[in-house]
C-alpha cells in the first residue's frame, strides 16, 4: 500500500462525477511506495478521498499551506483588474491571494535586492533607501481597507457582491511611516505636494498633499504578516488609509516633494468624476462610506426561516458607527449588530438576524460613519452629481429575495 | 507605616516596569487610557539610514513634467512628424487619426462633440497639455514603454493637439510653447469639496 507523503499540486475543481467515479487524477503528490521508495506521481480522487478519513493516514506537512480543493475562491480577472470574492469571505481580512488588483501595465517582476526608493525635490537631503534600509526604521502596522474608486457595477440581476463591488479588500499593512522618512530627508516647509511614482511599465504617478504624508501614510513592505504580494506592489508600495486605491502607488520607486500638484494622467483624464454644472471633480481622495450585504446574495439561495444577514461596511473618513438593514424594500430600517473590531478606515462586519416568511421582498443595508455621512441611494447620488456613474459611486445595494429562494441583485439601471 | 512604604516601593516598581514597556511617541496601538505615558524625547533627528542621492541618479529617474513646464526636456516636435509616428506606433490601439481604436479615442471631432455622452479624449477632457507629453514619455507605446525619444514625444504631443483642433499645423511644440497651450477642458476642473457629514456630493 502506498502512502501519500505530500500533495504538490491539486488539479482544478473536483467534480462530483469524478469523485464518485474515483478515476480522475486529483493531484500530483510525493508518495511512498509499498517498497519504501519515495516518488512523485499522480494520485486519483479515490486515493485522496477515502470512505473514512479516520482509517487512513493523510498527507504529511508541506512547505506551504493549501486551500481545500473543495473550496473554490476566484478573483475573476480581466486584463486590467481582478475582484475579491466578497460573498465567500467570513471575516474582515482578505486572504492575500484574493486581494483585488488593478494595474496599468501589468505586474512588474522586481528583484528586491536591486530595488531602491529615491526621495528628492524640496528636501534638505535627497536620499536613496534600499528595501533593507526601509526595514531598519521603526515599523508600524494597521488594518485598513483598500478600495478602487471605480468600484461600482450594476445592470444585471445575476451579479454577486464580487461583481458589484469586488474592488475592495482589507489587509494588515506593515511598513515605515512616511513621516519618519520625511524627517530623515528633511522635507522643506515650502513642500505642499509630493509625487509618488511606481516602477512598473506604466511608471504610474499620483500627486498627494504632503499633509497626508505626515498624517498616516505608510511605506508598506508587508501585508498580512509576509512580504507584499507582487500584485500588491512587491517589494514596496505607498499605503494611504481611506484614500482611493489608485493613490496607493505600487512598486514605489520615487517620491518627489514639490510646491504644486503635477496633474498626471491618472489624476486628470482618469480618476476624476463629472458633477453638477458640467464640472469635473479632481483629487477626490477620500472614499465615501459604503456597505453591502454579502449573505444572502447572488448566487446563493435561501430557505424560509431564520436567516443571518451578514455584510461589511466601511468609510474612508473614519469608523463605522452604525449599519442599518431593511428587509422591506427600504421602507423600515433596523440596527444591525457591528462585529468587533470596529477599526478606523476599515471593513467592519455586521449582521442582522431575520425571519423570512417566504414572501418576496428586497433586503439592503446602509452605513453611517463617524462624520454623520449616511450611505445614499443610487437615485440620491445621481441627483447630487447630475451624472449616472463614474468614480466614487457608493450606493446602497439591494437584493431581491424571490419566493423560490433565489437571491438576485436589483439592477439600478 | 512600614507596610505603606513597602506598598509605595511596589507601586514604583510596577510603574517602572510599565514605563520600560511603553512605546516611543512613534508607536501605534498602545494607547491605554490613564496610564502614565512617557513621551521619549530620544526619537533621533536622523537615523542615518539611506545613502545620499547623486544628482546624476536623480536626473535619470526624475522624468515628471508639471503644467508650468518644469521638467520638460530640450527638443521640439512638429504635428506633421507626429502624424507619421502616430500612424506607425499608436493607431493600432487608438484608431486611425486617434479615433475609435480598441484602447480608446484620443481625438474629439466636431460631430463627436455634439453627442450626449462624447468619449473622453485629449481634446475634451485633458486639462493640461503637459500631461500629454509626460504620459506618452513614461508609458507609451503600451507594448514598448519608454522607447520614444524626447523629439518623438514632442511630435506626438503636437500631433494630438493639432488633431483635436487646439493648435494649428504650423505650431512647434517645445519646453517653452507646450505650457502655454490652453486646453478646452481646463476650466471644468475643480478640486474635491466633499467633507463628510450628512451632505451627499
Amino acid at each position: 500500500m502506498k502512502k501519500i507523503l505530500r500533495l504538490n499540486q491539486l488539479t482544478t475543481k473536483l467534480s462530483r462525477r469524478a469523485m464518485l467515479g474515483g478515476t480522475a487524477t486529483a493531484a500530483v503528490a510525493i508518495v511512498q511506495t509499498a517498497q519504501g521508495k519515495t516518488v512523485q506521481e499522480s494520485v486519483s480522487i479515490a486515493e485522496l478521498l477515502p470512505d473514512d478519513p479516520t482509517k487512513r493516514v493523510g498527507p504529511l506537512a508541506g512547505e506551504v499551506g493549501t486551500r481545500s480543493s473543495f473550496e473554490k475562491l476566484v478573483k475573476k480577472p480581466s486584463d486590467i483588474s481582478s475582484r475579491s470574492p466578497l460573498q465567500d469571505f467570513y471575516g474582515i481580512i482578505t486572504p492575500s491571494d484574493l486581494h483585488f488588483e488593478r494595474h496599468h501595465a501589468g505586474i512588474p517582476i522586481i528583484d528586491p535586492a536591486r530595488h531602491e526608493l529615491l526621495i528628492h525635490g524640496l528636501v534638505d537631503k535627497p536620499l536613496v533607501f534600499t528595501i533593507a534600509d526601509l526595514k531598519r526604521f521603526p515599523s508600524v502596522s494597521r488594518i485598513a481597507f483598500l478600495e478602487c474608486s471605480g468600484n461600482f457595477r450594476t445592470g444585471k440581476e445575476t451579479m454577486s457582491p464580487q461583481d458589484i463591488c469586488g474592488l475592495t479588500s482589507q489587509s494588515e499593512w506593515t511598513g515605515v511611516k512616511l513621516a519618519t522618512l520625511f524627517r530623515e530627508v528633511g522635507v522643506k516647509p515650502s513642500a505642499s505636494w509630493f509625487l509618488a511614482e511606481g516602477g512598473d511599465a506604466a511608471v504610474m504617478t499620483r500627486s498627494i498633499p504632503v499633509k497626508k504624508g505626515w498624517d498616516d501614510a505608510i511605506i508598506a513592505y508587508a501585508q498580512n504578516g509576509e512580504a507584499l504580494r507582487p500584485e500588491q506592489g512587491y517589494p514596496v508600495r505607498l499605503f494611504l488609509p481611506g484614500w482611493e486605491g489608485n493613490t496607493n502607488v505600487k512598486w514605489l520607486r520615487r517620491i518627489e516633494l514639490g510646491d504644486a500638484p503635477w496633474h498626471t494622467r491618472e489624476e486628470t483624464s482618469k480618476y476624476t468624476e463629472s458633477i453638477k454644472g458640467g464640472k469635473i471633480r479632481q483629487f477626490s481622495f477620500d472614499m465615501d462610506a459604503r456597505s453591502i450585504i454579502t449573505f444572502p446574495a447572488y448566487p446563493k439561495t435561501v430557505e424560509k426561516g431564520w436567516i443571518d444577514i451578514r455584510g461589511i461596511a466601511w468609510s474612508g473618513r473614519g469608523k463605522v458607527v452604525r449599519v442599518e438593514v431593511s428587509t422591506d424594500f427600504g421602507k423600515n430600517w433596523q440596527l444591525a449588530i457591528l462585529q468587533d473590531p470596529i477599526l478606523d478606515k476599515a471593513h467592519t462586519g455586521f449582521r442582522y438576524l431575520w425571519y423570512w416568511n417566504g414572501v418576496e421582498t428586497e433586503i439592503m443595508s446602509r452605513v453611517t460613519d463617524e462624520t454623520g455621512y449616511i450611505q445614499p441611494t443610487f437615485t440620491q447620488l445621481i441627483e447630487a452629481r447630475g451624472s449616472d456613474g463614474g468614480y466614487h459611486f457608493n450606493p446602497i445595494t439591494a437584493w431581491q429575495i424571490k419566493s423560490d429562494g433565489r437571491v438576485l441583485n436589483r439592477p439600478e439601471r | 507605616m512600614e507596610s505603606l512604604n513597602s506598598t509605595l516601593l511596589w507601586l514604583s516598581a510596577i510603574v517602572t516596569f510599565w514605563v520600560s514597556f511603553l512605546p516611543d511617541s512613534e508607536g501605534q496601538g498602545w494607547l491605554y487610557d490613564k496610564t502614565p505615558v512617557v513621551v521619549r524625547d530620544t526619537f533621533p533627528a536622523t537615523f542615518g539610514i539611506g545613502r545620499a542621492a547623486t544628482s546624476t541618479e536623480i536626473a535619470r529617474l526624475d522624468i515628471d513634467v508639471r503644467p508650468d513646464g518644469k521638467g520638460l526636456p530640450p527638443g521640439e516636435g512638429k504635428p506633421a512628424v507626429g502624424k507619421l509616428i502616430f500612424a506607425q506606433k499608436c493607431a493600432a490601439c487608438h484608431g486611425v487619426g486617434g479615433i475609435g481604436g480598441p484602447n480608446g479615442s484620443l481625438v474629439t471631432t466636431a460631430s463627436e462633440g455634439t453627442k450626449k455622452r462624447p468619449e473622453k479624449t485629449v481634446g475634451n477632457y485633458w486639462p493640461y497639455a503637459t500631461t500629454v507629453f509626460d504620459y506618452i514619455r513614461r508609458a507609451m507605446p503600451f507594448s514598448e514603454p519608454g522607447s520614444l525619444t524626447n523629439e518623438e514625444v514632442y511630435s506626438l504631443t503636437a500631433y494630438l493637439l493639432t488633431a483635436n483642433g487646439i493648435i494649428d499645423e504650423k505650431t512647434v511644440i517645445n519646453a517653452q510653447t507646450l505650457p502655454n497651450v490652453k486646453m478646452p477642458a481646463q476650466p471644468l476642473f475643480i478640486p474635491d469639496d466633499r467633507k463628510g457629514g450628512p451632505e451627499i456630493k
